[in-house]
């Protein structure tokens, strides 16, 4: 099987517009989330993690933000290498929620805003500023959507279709995606609180990002590799997880099976963690029976908010800068454990020799996925 | 003698069954077995359940995008697999289509200025309809749910065929799966390592037949 090797990155978030940026921030502990008061997202105010305008890219008027994020994030994941992606050998995977959503709050309906909507639409703008010269693949699924991304690529590139990745994420929060969370009673009245006792819910937040992989060991300056990668369906509902948490450890165990690595050798777990009581019950339950409780476990939406399409790519990059920099960062929002099954949350700055993580997400539709990222050892 | 069995992986995978389901007309296997002309899609969807008596209440709960994947699963599967042939996490399910959720995305919207309803906001996602078909069948495998502006055949091919080779599934339901407003088409295969009487090998220009692209 062909190695996959991590090219560079980007985040853009509140917390920066590069990775080196977000890193920082998320060292100093500090939040993207933040009291909104704005009508006309929300009749109430609410806590997000909101981009502001004033980072993204601004040459041409006619993009929407959601193509201005990804635009801007791909540009500067870009710019760190010397990889040309504009070859044959080359695809771009984009992974989205909602995309271009806000459309339909904003313009009337009619034929050319369906199209305008439409995320291949997008996808094609996108491409063409580039100058990819492959059609690009899109993947919407839920809030596995960006994990799901980059194991497409990482797959992409084992089986030889393809030397190189370019794997790039985004949502918007809009009224539409607000509106409906808000609907489930999902939204927290305060800063999520990832696995903790009292926490009430889910933060919404806005991020893209880019993650570029290579079959080339040359051109990755970390050497970090994305060794296996799995996904599940619970077949138990459509929009609660998994009672027992077992399709999720059926995805964490595939997932490290695929990267051969056994339990004992994953040093952290970076878990989804949305703060819904149920979310953060299941995935305590799979982690027991993975028999991995006493392992660290972090979630990043206290710092980050939950930004759907792009939480994996943006958690999954932390991650393999975590590894580099052999930290793991604390569990922002947590204070006391709460879970159904008691799983090791890391509440504190730690570092150490770290070599391999495991990231975990889960989403509407009972979708799982799992991948295993480790420090090249050759 | 075989030096680099491991190299060797890559077999053929068969087409045991297909279902297409476009302009009022459901094929089975090549096949026309249904064909109603009803006045709007949630009417032919609501009158072809009836017609192959399906038993599945929470049918009417569903987005229409859902409806027409369990429609299709359910009249492709009926004869032509066997439940529990499978462990549940050895079949897959890979989607694409062009409109992601537009469909409901519209109706869910317009239910936002005045009381925005949860049971379509959950389907404002178009993998939803793979946990639907997982549901009802107790699949647990492989999801992927793609957007392409046009069916991609030779995508699907490789894609799927790559997790066959890895061992990542047994059997595999993938195709095409798009629908918004009026317009609609499903073409749904099951992909099998075992050949049947019936079946044709999961090739991209086989797909592309099925589905009804011309190659000539």
């Amino acid at each position: 099987m062909r190695e996959v090797f991590v090219v560079s990155d980007n985040i853009l978030s509140p917390l920066g517009s590069t990775t080196a940026e977000n890193l920082d921030r998320l060292k100093k502990g500090f939040s993207g989330i933040q009291m909104h008061d704005r009508t006309d997202m929300s009749p109430k105010p609410f806590y997000a993690s909101l981009i502001p305008d004033n980072i993204l890219h601004d040459d041409k008027k006619s993009l929407t933000r959601f193509e201005k994020a990804i635009i801007t994030s791909v540009e500067d994941a870009l710019k760190q290498t010397s990889l040309d992606i504009t070859g044959k050998d080359t695809v771009l995977i984009i992974s989205s929620t909602k995309g271009n959503i806000s459309l339909l709050e904003t313009e009337d309906q009619n034929n050319s805003l369906k199209e305008k909507i439409s995320l291949p639409h997008s996808a094609e703008l996108i491409a063409s500023h580039f100058h990819f010269s492959n059609q690009p693949v899109i993947i919407s699924h839920a809030c596995i959507s960006g994990l799901l991304a980059i194991i497409t690529g990482m797959r992409l590139i084992q089986s030889g279709q393809f030397e190189n990745a370019v794997i790039t994420g985004a949502d918007m929060i809009t009224k539409f995606v607000l509106s409906g969370f808000q609907s489930f009673q999902a939204i927290s009245p305060e800063p999520c609180k990832p696995f903790d006792a009292k926490r009430k819910g889910i933060s919404l937040g806005e991020g893209a990002a880019t993650l570029i992989l290579s079959a080339e060991k040359k051109y990755s300056p970390s050497k970090i590799k994305i060794t296996g990668g799995s996904v599940s369906n619970d077949a138990n509902h459509i929009s609660g997880p998994s009672r027992t948490g077992e399709e999720l450890f059926l995805a964490m165990n595939k997932a490290m099976k695929q990267a051969n690595v056994s339990k004992n050798e994953i040093d952290f777990i970076s878990a989804h963690g949305t703060a819904t009581l149920y979310n953060d019950d299941m995935e305590a339950k799979a982690i027991n029976l993975a028999d991995m409780q006493s392992i660290p476990v972090n979630s990043l939406k206290g710092y980050y908010g939950h930004t759907l399409g792009a939480a994996g790519l943006i958690e999954s990059i932390i991650s393999i800068h975590s590894l580099s920099d052999n930290i793991i960062l604390p569990t922002l929002g947590f204070d006391k454990p709460g879970t159904a099954k008691p799983i090791h949350v890391s509440n504190k700055m730690q570092t150490g020799n770290y070599k391999k993580v495991l990231k975990t997400a889960s989403g509407f539709g009972g979708c799982n996925a799992a991948m295993v990222m480790c420090k090249d050892e050759g | 003698m075989n030096i680099h069995p491991e190299k060797n992986l890559s077999t053929e995978k068969y087409i045991t069954a297909s279902c297409l389901i476009s302009h009022s007309i459901v094929y089975l296997n090549d096949k026309a077995v249904f064909e109603n002309k009803a006045d709007s899609v949630s009417a032919f969807l609501d009158n072809a359940y009836q017609h192959f008596d399906l038993k599945y209440p929470k049918f009417y709960k569903m987005d229409n995008l859902s409806k027409l994947g369990v429609l299709g699963s359910d009249i492709m599967l009926k004869e032509n697999f066997i439940p529990g042939k499978y462990q549940p996490a050895e079949t897959g399910i890979v989607l694409m289509n062009a409109s992601a959720s537009l469909d409901t995305d519209i109706k869910y919207y317009k239910t936002v200025s005045e009381i925005a309803s949860p049971a379509l906001f959950v389907y404002t996602l178009p993998n939803i309809v793979i946990g639907e078909i997982c549901i009802r069948n107790n699949f647990k495998g492989e999801n992927a749910f793609f957007v392409f502006k046009n069916f991609d055949g030779k995508f699907m091919a490789r894609y799927v065929n790559n997790l066959f080779d890895n061992g990542v599934i047994e059997a595999c339901i993938c195709g095409w799966l798009e629908l918004i407003e009026e317009k609609y088409k499903l073409v749904l295969l099951l992909v099998e390592k075992e050949k049947t009487n019936q079946s044709i090998v999961f090739t991209e220009d086989n797909i592309n037949k099925i589905y009804g692209i011309d190659n000539g």
